[in-house]
């Protein structure tokens, strides 16, 4: 085939993607955004009011305020672990969307759920190596912030 | 001898090879949809017993072969070979249940085409001469589809609404040449799709990537058979759900072909969308598998229906491919289902 043949060709391909892709945008339904928001926002806020609440708790079993952070953490992770066990926090994060993943509520449910999923491949090829599948991104990339947000602090000192 | 291909891509069968027998499975959610009563076996849930998903998922598709077989009074012994698809890596769900049926066999992937893909290849063989019967089977299961292809099905993650729902099931038919009493349904085209790609990079779109080649099928279909679309009492698509669905309606339109009246997909039909949470509808092999097994061919028999065509549709993605930023290609094959009286031979299109 000819160069001019060829570039033809590769022509009319590009137009027809087009007028396809003009075609399955159209009839691709939109996800309810403002409903999304919402719901999101809510769950979200309900979740860290629940945090919240326990950080109460243990404060009135002697703890800081400061030091109260780290057991309420442990608690909303071992709930979130708990529900996702029970198959029920997939059900709020199908409903809830981000207000569902955002909180440490999500970083749970995602260590968890592939725990879980990998359990039939052994305890080191599944789920050693799988648990952090999910979440794993989400650590490198939050230790190479905080990293490079340490530098900067250190810079501007 | 008369032709055995009509235009650039479609076999004739002549002798017209009989289903025998067929026999499906499926999961729960599919058993309690719309079509629950059409199936043979619904399992209590997702792993029924078994120690892993993917065991499941063989049971189910060994289970449907063996249905198969008893219902068309054979043993395994008699059957000349067995083709099998599904959706797993290395074709692991058909491999290992052939592994335990000992029936000669030939592994077939087509993603979710493979149930047209295996049919059409069982008549093949049983056409030509080269066997009095075959057998082809496929299935897919949601736990194991979703965990290779997307998320531990725990995680949170919200689904948008194109999505589509992988069917847990397997079907299986017994495809003869021998004569067979009273109303029979044949296979009597075999069309052969092409891979298209039109750029769809959403691995959630699937209707969407797949929806051209069921397009392109069908008009080489007619065009190799002479026919129009008004020669089928149904024209089924395998899992293009409710997006695919219009998207190949208006492709149709804009190639000017009316496929309005007698148009629908086996994904929009295996489950209820307004009532059960599969967003835009069913997918995977076994989404066209029971659909046409169970269902069309029970339709068929009770003579509402006269002549089929099924276009099972495949997305030929990897969770590979679509990291890499490939773009989905799609393909889609069909096959023609003819109610016929005994032994009789149909002419040909």
């Amino acid at each position: 085939m000819s160069p001019s043949k060829d570039k033809q060709k590769v022509k009319k391909q590009q137009a027809l993607q087009q007028e396809f892709q003009s075609i399955a945008k159209r009839q691709k339904p939109k996800p309810p955004l403002l409903r999304n928001v919402c719901v999101a926002y809510a769950v979200g806020g309900l979740i860290c009011v629940i945090g919240q609440a326990i950080s109460k708790f243990y404060t009135t079993l002697g703890f800081s305020a400061e030091d109260a952070g780290s057991p309420t953490v442990a608690t909303l992770i071992l709930i979130a672990a708990v529900l996702t066990g029970l198959g029920i926090y997939d059900v709020i994060g199908q409903f809830a969307g981000a207000g569902a993943a955002v909180p440490v509520t999500g970083f749970a449910n995602s260590v968890v759920s592939a725990a879980l999923e990998f359990k039939r491949e052994g305890l080191v090829l599944g789920v050693g190596a799988k648990m952090f599948s999910l979440a794993g991104p989400v650590l490198v990339y939050g230790t190479v912030t905080a990293f490079v947000v340490g530098i900067i602090k250190a810079c501007l000192r | 001898m008369a032709r055995r291909k009509c235009g650039a891509q479609t076999l004739v069968f002549h002798s017209a090879p009989k289903i025998m027998s067929a026999a499906t499975v499926v999961g729960p959610l599919e058993g309690e949809g719309p079509l629950g009563t059409c199936f043979d076996v619904v399992y209590p849930d997702q792993l029924a017993g078994h120690k892993s998903w993917e065991a499941c998922e063989r049971a189910m598709m060994k289970e449907a072969v063996s249905l198969a077989l008893s219902k068309g009074g054979l043993t395994a012994e008699q059957v000349d070979f067995l083709l099998a698809g599904d959706l797993l890596n290395q074709i692991i769900s058909c491999n290992f249940a052939a592994r335990d049926l000992g029936i000669p066999f030939l592994g077939l992937y087509g993603a979710c085409s493979s149930f047209a893909e295996s049919l059409g290849l069982a008549a093949s063989l049983v056409d030509a001469g080269f066997a009095t019967h075959t057998l082809a089977a496929v299935s897919s299961h949601y736990g194991t589809s979703e965990r290779q292809y997307r998320f531990p099905t725990e995680y949170g993650g919200q689904r948008p609404p194109h999505s589509q729902y992988t069917v847990t099931g397997s079907g299986a038919a017994l495809v003869t040449s021998a004569a067979q009493a009273g109303k029979t349904q044949a296979v009597t085209h075999f069309t052969i799709g092409r891979v298209l790609d039109l750029g769809i990079k959403d691995p959630y779109d699937m209707g969407a990537a797949m929806a051209p080649a069921a397009a392109d099928t069908l008009q080489r279909h007619l065009l190799d058979t002479g026919r129009t679309p008004t020669d089928y009492d149904l024209i089924l698509t395998g899992d293009l759900a409710s997006v695919g669905r219009n998207i190949m309606l208006e492709l149709m339109d804009l190639a000017g072909i009316d496929i309005h009246a007698n148009y629908d997909d086996c994904g929009c039909r295996i489950f209820d969308r307004e009532q059960q949470p599969v967003f835009a509808g069913g997918s995977g092999c076994a989404c066209a598998a029971v659909v046409t097994l169970g269902s069309v061919l029970k339709q068929m028999h009770d003579n509402d229906l006269q002549r089929v065509l099924v276009i099972a549709t495949g997305a030929l993605l990897s969770p590979l491919t679509y990291q890499q930023g490939e773009t989905i290609p799609g393909v889609a094959h069909a096959i023609v289902l003819e109610q016929i009286e005994g032994g009789a031979q149909t002419g040909n299109g």
